[in-house]
């Protein structure tokens, strides 16, 4: 069994009520840092732990904290993003709903650390139950003494405030979520300035994912140098992996980073191979907006070695034959899914979910979702997939925010590896509307490829 | 060179400029065709710009401290130039291949209604569409619509043509009081909507018209009434109450067609004017003319105003009179 530091007592009955929590040593954090470390100290030792990022961008959180501006007489806010809305994703709302003192917890940790007497955990709208429970957490923390004035005695002051987003993927873009919390419109603002500098109402703020929140509290329990023993490399720690797809054992897993993909699918500890015997064609490692990957790239990086679910494994190969960790929604499809229909729904979610501020995003999905939609019904030609790759680059890289970017990836990636089945679409309109183009070549081993030899 | 002016290179040609000035107005000051086309910034509305990504341009070397470049192309109209910083425009392919992208993102959901369209001749996205645009669309499915909305007696709102450049919002937003934005929706259905309309009881309420680089916003009492390229325009001012009273008069024959504010070589308007000036006034006898307005000759505005030249035949002929006409006789062979 590997280590469980987030969801080690997940199956304890009661765990989302206080006492349960404190049984099993919670609060121990909160304790720890504000009566015996100082802000400073805290972000050494989140510095120290390497945590990177748990949002999909992987930006080492350490880091991102000693970035954050502290001007005299300024205010200063913490906003936890628990705008999870990442098709493939939901590892935040598993953690709230079950173990919601754990983000309590973490907030207070990380709010001592950068020195916010406000700080606002911005839910998805839909969470309706969720944001129940964060509330009476907050309520039950407080009546313990562990929010409000003079907390623990210690003269530290926090108020946690939990808000309804409106139910919008684009707020979970950090600028948009800050528009979003000051009650304006959510379009991402344009960077510089980062919020780090000006951010929510103008003050410097940061913004975190919940299980990078939640994470800060195994990490002041046990220190930094402890959990950056965990994992591998630059990737340490454990991460929440919400595994769905046509899995046996779909579902919110915990792993230690550097754990190889195939031991992740197959092994009876995680996901338990691929649903009613058949065999696995493709996986999108992190959530829709990464790229997809047929299933010999899933399991073996280019070279042969076997693929790790790691920050760095998983990127390795650059776009060409990587992908990314991103926020850790890892779908697996089976051989009977059709690439181009979720390549399609991907699309379709993009386009109902941009934002309308810069021109190529707003238009540029809604044509990518066309297309695609055109391919999927059997009305497409063999010009459309080159149109798709160059609709995909206009929109990568020219919008003001990653939205476009995720837009663009999954169709510029099921296309790079799965063209045929996309020509195959085209070439037999009539036959694909009732046939799956089924596994293909997609788990042949990869032929090594020789190194290519540069200089000379 | 004092503290607060840097040096910034755009395109190879190097102008020092004010701390703080964006890659945009850096190259306004070098002028020419190095200047990015502005789709949304508006550099009197505070908060613009950014949107429209068509003055996307390269930054090769950050700054003279760090002269690594920037990743991606930036938007020039937001961001702000670093001292030895670097920057690539039309000299750079990137450039141009992505901005054509634009163009081609910004038109396939726009009506391409230009034959009837009174912003015709004088519209921004025409002119990029002239510059970086395709001959043809490779988009082949039915274009997003809108219902035509009457905000107020004397303007009209046509969706269609919208490219949501945000610059009405900006007006309305700054020049009235108590709003916040005028966009509903999202994505490609969003529309410039319902709250603008609570502005329309502004006086300068019709500057929303002037900004809007596209004809998504036209006045109403112009509507159909003539193509710009026919009306003369002729600057004139009065002594307004509430504006500053400088505007440019269009007129078809003896008839004042329309009033808007005077534009800068940017499109951009000098001084907002008021609605009694753009919409009650438009008799000569309320103006004091000044002169006439002056438009480049490369305008399609400029190709009806003046005389065009009929050179006589022995100039086309003789060969020292050809060159020393070269400039007016190249304008006859223009449009």
């Amino acid at each position: 069994m590997s280590r469980k530091l987030l969801l080690e007592h997940i199956n304890v009955p009661g765990i989302a009520g206080l006492d349960v929590y404190r049984q099993k040593g919670g609060y121990r954090a909160v304790e720890k840092a504000l009566k015996t470390l100082t802000p400073d100290e805290v972000v050494e030792e989140v510095k120290k732990s390497g945590l990177r990022g748990r949002g999909g961008a992987g930006f080492p959180t350490g880091m991102k904290w000693s970035f954050l501006a502290k001007p005299e007489g300024v205010a200063r806010y913490l906003v936890c993003n628990a705008d999870e809305s990442e098709p493939g994703t939901f590892k935040d709302r598993y953690l709230m709903t079950h173990i919601p003192h754990a983000l309590i917890e973490g907030m207070i940790v990380s709010s001592y650390a950068l020195g916010a007497n406000a700080s606002y955990i911005y839910v998805r709208g839909e969470m309706m139950p969720q944001i129940r429970i964060l509330e009476r957490a907050i309520a039950e923390a407080k009546a313990a003494g562990f929010l409000g004035n003079n907390i623990l005695g210690t003269g530290y002051n926090l108020e946690l405030y939990v808000q309804p987003g409106g139910g919008a993927y684009i707020c979970g873009e950090e600028t948009a979520l800050l528009e979003s919390l000051e009650g304006k419109r959510g379009n991402p603002r344009i960077k510089p300035p980062f919020p780090a500098i000006a951010g929510l109402y103008g003050c410097p703020t940061v913004v975190n994912n919940v299980e990078s929140i939640a994470a800060t509290v195994p990490i002041i329990n046990d220190g930094g140098e402890e959990y950056a023993k965990i994992g591998i490399g630059r990737s340490t720690g454990t991460k929440l992996i919400s595994a769905s797809g046509n899995l046996v054992r779909p579902g919110v897993y915990e792993i230690e980073l550097g754990l190889p993909v195939e031991e992740f699918i197959y092994s009876d500890e995680y996901c338990g191979g691929i649903a009613n015997g058949k065999r696995l064609k493709a996986t999108v490692a992190g959530g829709s907006s990464v790229p997809i990957l047929p299933a010999n790239l899933s399991l073996k990086l280019a070279n042969g070695e076997p693929r790790l679910m790691s920050y760095e494994s998983l990127a390795e190969g650059g776009f060409a034959t990587g992908t990314m960790l991103g926020s850790g929604g890892f779908i697996a499809f089976d051989e009977d899914q059709c690439i181009v229909r979720n390549t399609w729904n991907f699309s379709r979610f993009y386009h109902h979910e941009s934002c309308g501020q810069c021109s190529p995003c707003r238009e540029g999905t809604g044509w990518l979702e066309k297309v695609l939609h055109r391919l999927e019904y059997g009305h497409g030609k063999m010009s459309d997939i080159d149109l798709l790759v160059d609709v995909a680059k206009k929109i990568e890289g020219n919008t003001i925010c990653p939205l476009g970017d995720a837009a663009a990836w999954p169709v510029g990636s099921a296309i790079r590896h799965f063209r045929d089945e996309f020509e195959w679409h085209v070439k037999e309109p009539v036959k694909s509307q009732s046939v799956n183009y089924g596994l293909a070549d997609y788990a042949k081993p990869i032929e090594k490829v020789a190194e290519v030899k540069t200089g000379e | 060179m004092s503290d607060n002016k840097v040096k910034v290179t755009i395109d190879g040609i190097t102008v020092e400029v004010e701390n703080g000035t964006t890659i945009l107005n850096a190259a306004r000051q070098i002028g020419g065709d190095i200047v990015p086309p502005a789709m949304c910034y508006y550099s009197k509305l505070k908060g613009s710009g950014g949107k429209c990504r068509t003055c996307i341009v390269k930054v090769s070397k950050g700054s003279e401290k760090d002269p690594r470049p920037m990743p991606k192309l930036v938007a020039s109209c937001r961001t702000t130039v670093m001292d030895g910083m670097e920057v690539q425009n039309i000299t750079s392919p990137e450039v141009l291949e992505a901005r054509a992208g634009v163009v081609e993102i910004l038109l396939i959901n726009h009506p391409l209604d230009c034959p009837v369209c009174d912003q015709a001749g004088e519209c921004d996205l025409q002119d990029l569409g002239y510059e970086h645009g395709l001959q043809k669309t490779r988009y082949e499915f039915e274009r997003r619509t809108f219902e035509r909305i009457d905000i107020g007696d004397k303007i009209q709102l046509h969706m269609n043509r919208c490219i949501l450049c945000y610059r009405c919002v900006y007006t309305a937003d700054q020049l009235t009081d108590g709003r916040v934005h005028g966009v509903l929706n999202r994505g490609d259905h969003s529309e410039i909507s319902t709250y603008i309309e609570q502005a329309i009881d502004n006086d300068f309420s019709g500057n929303v018209i002037d900004v809007c680089p596209v004809g998504a916003l036209t006045d109403r009492t112009f509507r159909f009434k003539n193509r710009v390229w026919f009306t003369k325009p002729v600057d004139a001012h009065r002594d307004c109450p509430t504006c500053s009273g400088k505007v440019t008069l269009w007129y078809k024959g003896p008839d004042v067609l329309r009033v808007t504010a005077r534009k800068d070589q940017f499109g951009e308007v000098e001084e907002f004017i008021c609605n009694t000036c753009r919409f009650e006034t438009k008799n000569t006898s309320d103006w004091t003319i000044i002169e006439p307005t002056k438009i480049s000759d490369t305008s399609v505005i400029a190709a009806n105003h003046y005389e065009t030249l009929r050179p006589l035949p022995v100039i086309k002929t003789n060969e020292q009179l050809r060159e020393a006409n070269k400039k007016e006789l190249e304008k006859t062979i223009k449009y």
